[in-house]
């Protein structure tokens, strides 16, 4: 390996750290919504709590576009390499913060103070993805832009698999009441050592070298945002890389690694140490297939991968989804055993807790609560079976995987689209909008869909209709890619 | 094709303000339905987020409608 491929690794690894960092500090809070719901916001209807959990988790994301525009202004006038850097303290402090928040009932102020560090989360993620993949196209090859960009690419999904195994070894380490007290902070906490390290790393990096030229020119841009958006000529690429590009990319990203845990939790009722365990599996199997599509889009292009990869999700979405549903339907599985004993709910209320062992190896633990005439049914866990282990896996593999071939081109594709005085700004934006704002919604959306979709005649709902909002944007992004996107426009 | 790019930049110009109608008009009749906090909260997030997305779209479909895209 030559000094320049030595360099340019290190450029990609010290970037990357710190994006996976950034990632990391993003998701766990969407993996613990949850039990954040039950500490953060005052209890007593549980999908109240549930939707202002993802109302939070939403405003982390709504931001995010804010962000962009705030710190793509700053690195574009200042530079990309002290701008990542801020952007990363930034998100460290925040995300450390959360883990030191009393509960409600000891701290009334706890709801406002976390969705007050969720939105200088949202912040910082908005100003950290555009640096440090202009960090990286910028010191690469033209021709293999695709390829050393997408390892980027990876730090999302890597993010999320880090914070999915760091949950998980917190909940296996203890006892599901001491994670649900106090366990579920050690992952916000951790976070503070990461980012030090990170930064150190950070520190010792040399600013973009076109950036570096562009500024020793003095050609650097004196209002990148005016130049960005109040200019036609960038205005509509900037539009045209949201809708036809970025905003497909975004609902099939959140469909594949977020509302489909959404989906197994809270539709399905499987249980989530299962779930978080096969969504880690799958998401480590996928992940060498950013730099695979990153690396092929450099010789077939970057609108057919990522075209493609938004048709497929199109189509698949129902059929893959559907299959989700009936391997943990209980109704179509045949009962070994069951038993009902007496307890009580986590309020201290007389409950019935049913165990039912099914012959496929699952087990249903349904808890109802003793009312004065009747039992309801407050609480569902269903785990399945080992045999349906691989099904489920493969499965969500194949969701992964159309995310990577959306999101492994999309850095080097949306740096190409515009100049470099003002790229950070411009690719920012767009990418922003789509993934947060599109993308960030889809949990949110898909379970009020679902909600809506429950009638008096079908009070269990449909439970394929949160698909619908994906699945309609992914289709008007298609059309719009296939017919305005060019080649002529990724050759700036 | 720059035909099709510049019928359809119609189509996208008007889906920004019948999509932002249509939420508008879902999210009244939910409201109305049951105004209490965990419905009208939900609705009034995805109009605010959505109402600069659609006039995005809007001047997206204008650029398209005047042949900004053809080739």
């Amino acid at each position: 390996m030559n000094q320049i491929n030595r360099n340019l690794y290190r450029v990609i690894g010290a970037s990357s750290l710190g994006t996976l960092i950034e990632w990391y500090d993003f998701y766990i809070f969407g993996s613990l919504a949850t039990i954040i719901s039950s500490k953060f916001f005052p209890p007593g209807n549980p999908t109240a709590a549930f939707l202002a959990t993802l109302a939070t988790f939403a405003a982390g994301f709504i931001v995010r576009p804010f962000g962009a525009l705030v710190f793509g202004r700053l690195g574009d006038l200042v530079g990309r390499k002290y701008t990542f850097l801020v952007t990363l303290v930034i998100m460290g402090g925040a995300t450390f913060c959360i883990g030191l928040i009393p509960d409600y009932n000891s701290f009334k102020a706890a709801p406002l103070v976390v969705l007050l560090l969720r939105l200088l989360q949202g912040l910082a993620l908005g100003g950290e993805y555009g640096g440090a993949a202009t960090y990286v196209a910028e010191h690469s090859p033209e021709h293999r832009r695709g390829y050393f960009t997408s390892w980027i690419q990876t730090t999302a999904t890597l993010g999320l698999f880090v914070s999915l195994a760091v949950i998980l070894i917190c909940q296996r380490s203890m006892s599901t009441a001491a994670f649900e007290d106090w366990g579920w902070r050690i992952p916000f906490l951790l976070s503070i050592g990461l980012v030090g390290v990170s930064v150190l790393i950070r520190m010792k990096m040399q600013e973009s070298p076109l950036f570096s030229r562009l500024k020793a020119e003095g050609k650097t841009a004196s209002n990148p945002l005016k130049e960005s958006f109040g200019h036609k000529a960038n205005l509509k690429m900037v539009l045209l890389a949201l809708f036809g590009a970025t905003m497909g990319q975004g609902v099939v990203w959140y469909t594949g690694q977020f509302y489909t845990q959404t989906f197994l939790l809270k539709i399905c009722s499987l249980e989530a140490a299962q779930v978080n365990t096969w969504i880690g599996i799958a998401l480590l199997l996928a992940t060498p297939f950013f730099v695979i599509f990153g690396a092929l889009s450099d010789k077939i292009g970057r609108k057919t991968i990522m075209l493609t990869g938004m048709l497929l999700a199109v189509f698949c979405y129902r059929p893959i989804f559907k299959a989700f549903h009936s391997m943990s339907d209980t109704s179509l599985k045949t009962i070994a055993s069951s038993s009902a004993d007496a307890g009580r709910t986590a309020d201290d209320k007389p409950a019935v807790v049913n165990t039912i062992h099914y012959t496929d190896g699952s087990k249903l633990v349904s808890t109802q609560l003793q009312s004065a005439d009747n039992l309801r049914e407050i609480k569902k866990v269903v785990t399945l079976g080992d045999d349906h282990r691989w099904k489920f896996v493969g499965l969500i593999f194949v969701l992964v995987l159309f995310v990577t071939m959306v999101y492994g081109p999309i850095a080097a594709f949306l740096v190409e689209l515009f100049p470099i005085h003002i790229r950070y700004t411009s690719m920012s934006l767009p990418y922003h909008i789509g993934n947060g704002v599109f993308g960030g919604l889809v949990p949110f959306i898909g379970t009020l869909m679902y909600e809506y979709s429950k009638t008096p005649a079908n009070p269990g709902g449909d439970i394929l209709a949160g698909l619908w909002y994906p699945i309609g944007i992914a289709a008007v992004c298609f059309v719009i890619g296939i017919l305005y996107l060019t080649r002529r426009h990724s050759v700036h | 094709m720059n035909l099709l790019k510049r019928c359809l930049g119609i189509f996208w110009l008007l889906l920004g303000p019948l999509s932002m109608g249509y939420l508008i008009f879902e999210a009244c009749q939910k409201i109305s339905a049951h105004p209490v906090q965990d419905v009208y909260l939900p609705w009034i997030i995805i109009i605010i987020v959505f109402l600069p997305v659609a006039i995005g779209l809007m001047v997206f479909g204008y650029y398209a409608l005047k042949g900004e895209y053809d080739v």
